[in-house]
């Protein structure tokens, strides 16, 4: 044929190539098949390799208290004594506040986002919301620091004081650092998760649900409502991805919390998180038991944020095969 | 009729007001922080930003002004440290998941990816140590690339992951129809088909290297002299700020509003080229 | 050009005599449990046009694209045996077996980040072939035969997707028998395409028989009556009748053929 006579004897090969070839897997595909599947390996043995590593740094530490590592309050790296208990709680006690200020807010904004803006607005107000979450968290901390800080110890726990003071949330001294700004703080980080996988889950709602409420007489209100219902487990692991970032949550908490490791339901008292813990005393810790001991909060650290990890995504990823991509 | 104009009725819509207000509240009510902490960073920042703050070294306490050229020149290398491990691993891995699909091996990988995005990053950071400072018995940039580059690693797998299996699967097999091998199908076709969308990946990992704290604290940890060297102790913008903001001295606090306004005008820059590419995709 | 006009005066001047240039015999085809295809035989002769004709699943598209191990791609399995000129399908490796037997696919599928010219080159530089001057002319000649080269000489370097539909179909079609495929594999290719591109498709498929053998899958009979050589008429992933398509149209041994020709049902 004509095409073939502008090749060259080489470039003719091409044409008529060796036709039984049976090796199936192409050389080339083979290579490319591998190297790209080492890249992916390496993700796994990162993984594992992060875990060994923790878990061999920390078993002096693991030896040494047991159990009671978890369970005891006392950190004291003069007696060389460690307890974790506070560091758990607080970093417990700060998302859990966070949470419970971030999630009403969060579905407000979603519900606002797909139910009631209209489609103008849609989209600045989810791109500013969005930008929350493009802000660095050491600005937070900058800002928790210089701005909320001064603001909470001067107007809003001397009015909760004197109004609330009763409540066991509200007492003892004020100085501005404590689990109130880190609960802040935190709330304004996670805002942005929580709001935009439940705007997405919202959005993936047929409409024909919202008309179908509509027809029957229900409300906006209402029809809001069976939205919600029908996108609670979407809502349910956005909530804990949230939740997973407020327990991960390094700077800005280490910046306004107060570190002191203390178990106190006030929320002006200070506090300390794991996370806390390991950046502030790390590069100080002299002793080996000291260092290892906070090899294992590390370590505890990991596990807990990979248990609450896994849960919200395998909720969100249920959603998504339901619904199409979420997030 | 009458029992449309019920006390039941009207509380109905009442609630239903209720409610959309407090859907309208919270919208504003979340914007107020963001554009507090824009406010703020720009109010306290803008003074003390001028030509030195980019050129010039810190001065030693006691002495105002000097600027931060050793931090932003610390934070580009650790982030192109990063980008040098978290781009190929994240892209290679991405092209693997998205041809695997079913087996138990790269669900497993897919999962872990996910678990490692919500990995706290001062866990990388210990380990970075760990693994890197302790054996070479010196804080280095080279610690903190890695570091740096382990964060940036799940978010590019994902996003070329998702980017790879949307390019139609009629392309694939158009190109498999021609007789054209299956790697080099990825290579030529697939993947020049979803660069746009992998790019916004990438770009968004260097967004949030660049922002990152927690993992440099033990590994690039910070320095107040020009070094570039790879084995020693490096500036970069965000420990920068955590030391000048942790500082007694109002003249640091400042510098470390204007770093802050440096990374977010940066930061935000990188969002806004990630909207515009997304936006021509669709 | 001179050995061109040559080559078309022999085909003229000779009638080729049929010659099998595939056979397909017991094909079974399955996605996972699910059974597309049971024991379709048949013969795909050289230099003839096949139409497969059939209502929607009754495994047009799987039968052909088993015929170049398409079929795998998608996760799907077979038994039974296809030859190419007597070597059994599976002796290829696929990768060459796709270069020898090429396809256009229903839906115009040009590469997305190509020019025109990348698109119809792609198959020849994706395997190695840089050779500008040659690949400029080789463009030109394929674009030239499915008479889109007087449309599209001075957007070569345009977008390949910037083209009307009808035009994407040609360009992948010239992409395919760019590669110089032995049999062409044509998925509904003018389905997804208006009135006049499909007339242009079918006179393309008219021009295209003299050089290479064509299987084409239609779900318009007008079509395959137009365009076809021989047809075969599948029905719930049987082969119910293969015949010359004259003799076929006009006295259908099967009364199902019949019903589904008279447009009783499908």
């Amino acid at each position: 044929m004509v095409l073939k006579k502008l090749f060259s004897k080489t470039e003719e090969k091409f044409f008529h190539s060796n036709t039984l070839q049976n090796n199936e897997r192409h050389l080339g595909d083979y290579i490319f098949h591998n190297v790209t599947r080492l890249f992916a390996f390496f993700v796994l043995g990162l993984m594992l390799v992060m875990f060994l590593e923790l878990f061999i740094e920390s078993l002096p530490s693991i030896n040494k208290f047991g159990l009671s590592f978890i369970t005891s309050s006392e950190w004291n790296p003069v007696k060389d004594k460690y307890g974790a208990l506070p560091f758990i709680f607080g970093t417990v006690y700060s998302s859990i506040l966070a949470l419970m200020i971030a999630l009403p807010l969060s579905i407000g904004v979603a519900v606002f986002l797909t139910e009631v803006a209209p489609t103008w607005l849609e989209q600045p107000v989810s791109i500013l919301v969005e930008l929350l979450a493009a802000i660095p968290s050491i600005v937070y901390g900058l800002f928790g620091i210089f701005v909320l800080a001064p603001f909470l110890k001067n107007v809003v726990e001397p009015f909760l004081q004197t109004h609330f003071g009763f409540l066991p949330f509200f007492k003892g001294s004020f100085y501005g650092f404590g689990m109130l700004s880190a609960a802040l703080i935190l709330s304004i980080m996670i805002l942005p998760i929580i709001t935009s996988i439940s705007r997405d889950v919202m959005k993936a709602i047929p409409d024909s649900l919202r008309e179908g409420a509509y027809a029957l007489g229900a409300t906006k209100w209402e029809t809001i409502k069976i939205v919600l219902i029908s996108s609670r487990s979407g809502v349910l692991g956005a909530t804990l991805l949230g939740f997973g970032r407020a327990i991960g949550e390094t700077m800005a908490v280490t910046m306004v919390i107060g570190n002191r490791p203390e178990i106190s339901l006030s929320l002006f008292d200070a506090g300390h998180t794991m996370a806390s813990v390991l950046a502030n005393e790390f590069t100080e810790a002299t002793s080996s038991l000291y260092v290892s001991s906070l090899m294992e909060i590390g370590l505890l650290f990991f596990l807990i944020t990979i248990i609450i990890n896994s849960i919200a995504r395998l909720i969100v990823n249920n959603v998504t095969k339901k619904y199409g991509k979420i997030a | 009729m009458e029992e449309y104009n019920s006390t039941k009725y009207k509380w109905r819509i009442r609630k239903s007001n209720i409610a959309v207000m407090f859907a309208v509240l919270s919208a504003l009510l979340v914007l107020i922080p963001l554009f507090l902490i824009l406010f703020y960073t720009v109010q306290q920042g803008i003074s003390s930003i001028n030509w030195d703050f980019f050129t010039q070294m810190p001065k030693p306490v006691g002495e105002t002004g000097g600027g931060m050229a050793n931090a932003l020149v610390g934070s580009a290398i650790l982030v192109l440290l990063g980008s040098a491990l978290g781009i190929p691993v994240g892209v290679m891995s991405g092209i693997y998941l998205s041809e695997e699909s079913d087996s138990f091996l790269p669900k497993s990988i897919r999962f872990l990816v996910e678990v490692l995005n919500g990995t706290p990053s001062i866990v990388i950071g210990i380990v970075a140590y760990i693994t890197f400072v302790v054996p070479m018995k010196s804080f280095s940039a080279l610690s903190g690339g890695i570091a740096l580059g382990i964060i940036m690693i799940p978010l590019i797998t994902r996003t070329t992951e998702e980017m790879v299996r949307l390019v139609p699967s009629t392309v694939r097999e158009a190109s498999f129809g021609l007789g054209i091998p299956k790697w080099k199908t990825t290579l030529h076709v697939i993947l020049p088909a979803a660069m746009k969308g992998m790019l916004t990946g990438i770009i968004l990992s260097i967004a949030r290297a660049a922002g990152e704290t927690a993992p440099l604290l033990f590994t690039a940890l910070g320095n107040r002299f020009w070094s570039t060297n790879l084995d020693q102790p490096i500036a970069s913008i965000t420990v920068f700020i955590y030391d000048y903001a942790k500082a007694p001295f109002d003249d640091w606090n400042r510098q470390a509003w204007a770093a802050s306004l440096v990374l977010i005008v940066f930061v935000t820059t990188l969002n806004v080229i990630f909207k515009i590419i997304s936006r021509k995709r669709k | 050009m001179n050995s061109l006009t040559k080559t078309e005066t022999i085909e003229k001047t000779t009638k080729p005599e049929l010659k099998e240039k595939m056979s397909v015999k017991y094909l079974c085809a399955y996605f996972g449990d699910v059974q597309a295809l049971s024991t379709v035989s048949m013969s795909i002769y050289k230099k003839r046009v096949l139409a497969i004709i059939g209502p929607s699943g009754c495994g047009k598209s799987t039968f052909i694209r088993c015929l170049n191990r398409m079929h795998e791609v998608v996760g799907g399995e077979y038994v039974g045996e296809i030859k190419l000129d007597d070597v059994d399908i599976k002796k290829f490796n696929s990768v060459i077996l796709r270069r020898k037997v090429g396809m256009v696919f229903q839906k115009p599928n040009p590469f997305p980040t190509m020019s025109v010219f990348d698109n119809v080159v792609a198959g020849l530089k994706l395997n190695g072939f840089r050779n500008k001057s040659k690949l400029k002319e080789i463009a030109e000649d394929c674009l030239k035969k499915v008479a889109l080269w007087d449309e599209v000489k001075d957007s070569l370097n345009k977008a390949g997707t910037s083209l009307s539909g009808g035009q994407q179909q040609r360009l992948c079609i010239a992409r395919t028998i760019a590669v110089e495929p032995e049999v062409i594999l044509m998925d509904e290719p003018a389905s997804a395409l208006d009135p006049i591109s499909t007339a242009k498709i079918e006179e393309l498929i008219f021009d295209l028989r003299k050089n290479y053998t064509i299987v084409i899958v239609t779900h318009n009979m007008q079509q395959a009556a137009r365009v076809s050589d021989f047809t075969a008429f599948l029905y719930m992933g049987k082969l119910v009748e293969y015949n010359k398509t004259k003799k076929l149209f006009i006295s259908p041994t099967e009364k199902r053929t019949e019903d589904y020709i008279a447009g009783r049902f499908g």
